[in-house]
């Protein structure tokens, strides 16, 4: 009798974690299909790949770096606009807001993180864009225009463009992540603080110093899901394999090069070039996240699924 | 002597010193209200684009939203009207082959997390799952490209659910392991106590009293998938005409959106709007409202 009680329990848990190994499975295959379908590209051009300049399927001559620029460029503008953003939203939500309008700005954040990224992508297409193009961008130009950041002229589509759709969809893996991170840190450091003497702001400041290694969790997560973003921004940075400095000329990223020519790619090492890009892009996410990752469990405590975020 | 006279005629010592964190005092109260205040203007600047592209939405979308939208396929190039039925209803059956793979194995492994999850093994495959879902949906979409469209010799729906699906599993694993950890610890207790088994305890007494919320929680990630657009485009590809076979390529709403919404047709732009609004409205309806039950349905 108790024999079989113990082998039902064993069955029963090989059974449900045999289950939880198929995420081992899952991530093992990625590795190997993207690995698998980059060879011929590894092998014909190795490292240069990663610094090539040229994107020419008829000479089928391949390089990486436009794409590799556009993707960093065009992720960091989103950090510089989220970022401050998100946190001065986060502490609102965490220590300022009363509860009822808190949850109505949180509940707006998830909704905001549930929108599908080609809805971003046509919203930033269609009415974004002609905003730019009409009002911001020659603004831009005539009044800072001796910079090489707003040099050139005025497309409407573009690195800036892809920038701030990017900052709208990270800012609710920053905003919730940080404001969770907050709430975690415990209210006697504030009460301390006060205590001393410190104005309410310099109070939320001595919190946020000890949330900082958890807010910077969420904002490198924001950059993982920035740097593989792929709808929204291949319908607005233009799609041209150039490296400028100017914000307000079109690009192209890593992904939005995959999505554009993948299923019009017709030689092997055209193909096996983009499959290369997917392995850059999946190691630099991985990197990327799993710092992230770290940091938010230290953090919170491994409380937080930031999955869900 | 004069100094004698100003220190009698001026503030004193002490008055000067109070003065002067006095006014320390307000600079730093100013600056607190400041820092206050941008807080709110931030708070506020991050509704904003969600107000602008809600109003936008209903505002180019909603003109052709009507009964034929749903219920008719495209129209060929120049004939204008006709509707994305073929697009729902690849869509549906998309997000239905992905929740087909990713709904045991996502629940099956939440369930072990919590219930079981203590060990280093438990850490590390919560670790691959939070680094699964980090993984760019473009990048899922090149690996089932590799794993089945290549090996099948053509696109097709079946593809695209896999995509799907692996795209789904991290959200399910990690949201059914947090609503499993919600049932009260009494429950298995009591049951333990009763002289039932670690499985019985977990299959007859936890897994019911976390049905609700491990039915939720799966449908928030499906319908979240119903948005995705980068892992559907090599993969099910697309199709303009009406298709409901597994090993071909399939039509689905954000493939078509994305199409339409970059096609030079007028008539096509207004319709990716309204493919759009119909998306945003599968997708946030189905989660609004779970997450407005799924407060009401779990012990707090």
């Amino acid at each position: 009798m108790k024999a079989a009680r113990i082998s039902g329990d064993r069955v029963y848990r090989a059974a449900l974690g045999g289950a939880a190994a198929l995420v081992f499975l899952v991530m093992a295959l990625i590795v190997y299909e993207t690995s698998r379908g980059s060879a011929l590209s590894l092998r014909t051009f190795g490292l240069g790949f990663l610094l090539g300049t040229d994107w020419d399927p008829v000479a089928e001559r391949f390089g990486a770096l436009p794409y590799i620029w556009g993707t960093v460029v065009s992720s960091g503008l989103a950090l510089l606009l989220a970022v401050p953003l998100g946190i001065g939203t986060a502490v609102y939500l965490a220590e300022i807001a009363d509860r009822r309008v808190g949850a109505i700005v949180s509940f707006v954040i998830e909704l905001l993180a549930a929108i599908p990224s080609i809805v971003y992508g046509i919203w930033g297409f269609f009415v974004l864009a002609p905003w730019l193009r009409n009002a911001v961008e020659p603004w831009l130009i005539a009044n800072f225009g001796f910079l090489p950041l707003f040099r050139g002229n005025p497309f409407g589509i573009g690195m800036l463009n892809a920038g701030i759709v990017l900052a709208i969809m990270i800012l609710p893996t920053i905003v919730s992540i940080s404001r969770e991170v907050l709430l975690a840190t415990p209210r006697s450091l504030r009460e301390a603080a006060l205590a001393l003497g410190a104005t309410p702001a310099e109070s939320i400041g001595v919190a946020l110093g000890a949330a900082r290694p958890g807010i910077l969790g969420s904002v490198i997560l924001a950059l993982g899901r920035a740097l593989g973003e792929t709808m929204a921004v291949t319908m607005v940075i233009g799609n041209t394999n150039r490296i400028s400095l100017s914000l307000l000329a079109p690009g192209a990223t890593m992904s939005s090069i995959i999505a554009n020519e993948f299923t019009e790619a017709t030689s092997p090492l055209y193909l096996s070039a983009l499959i290369e890009i997917a392995l850059v892009l999946f190691v630099i996410t991985i990197l990327v996240n799993g710092i992230a990752r770290l940091l938010v469990y230290w953090a919170t405590g491994g409380r937080r699924s930031a999955v869900a975020a | 002597m004069s100094a004698q006279g100003t220190y009698q005629e001026g503030p004193s010592a002490k008055e000067r010193a109070l003065a002067k964190t006095r006014g320390h005092i307000g600079r730093r109260a100013i600056l607190s209200r400041v820092v206050i205040a941008a807080c709110y203007l931030a708070g506020a600047l991050v509704v904003l684009p969600l107000a602008l592209i809600v109003w936008h939405l209903v505002a180019k979308g909603l003109p052709a939203l009507s009964i034929s939208f749903f219920t008719d396929m495209p129209k060929p190039v120049g004939e204008p009207g006709g509707g994305m039925a073929n697009a729902i209803v690849g869509t549906l059956m998309l997000v239905g082959l992905g929740a087909l793979f990713a709904v045991p194995v996502g629940v099956g492994a939440g369930v072990y997390l919590a219930e079981f999850g203590r060990g280093r093994f438990a850490g590390m495959v919560r670790y691959t799952a939070d680094l699964l879902g980090g993984v760019p949906s473009i990048v899922i979409g090149v690996a089932a490209y590799g794993l089945v469209v290549i090996p099948m010799g053509g696109f097709s729906a079946l593809a695209g659910g896999v995509a799907l699906g692996i795209l789904m599993l991290p959200t399910i694993i990690r949201s059914t392991e947090e609503v499993v950890r919600l049932v009260p610890q009494s429950y298995r207790e009591a049951a333990l106590a009763l002289g039932a088994p670690r499985w019985k305890v977990t299959q007859q007494v936890v897994i019911p009293a976390a049905k609700a919320g491990i039915v939720t929680a799966s449908m928030l990630a499906v319908a979240r998938a119903a948005g995705e657009t980068a892992p559907l485009l090599f993969t099910a590809l697309g199709n303009r005409f009406w298709s409901t076979s597994l090993t071909k390529p399939i039509a689905s709403l954000p493939v078509m959106v994305f199409d339409y919404a970059r096609a030079p047709y007028d008539d096509w732009n207004r319709q990716a709007w309204t493919g759009a609004l119909v998306l945003v409205m599968i997708v946030t309806v189905i989660s609004a409202v779970l997450r407005l039950t799924v407060k009401r349905v779990l012990p707090r």
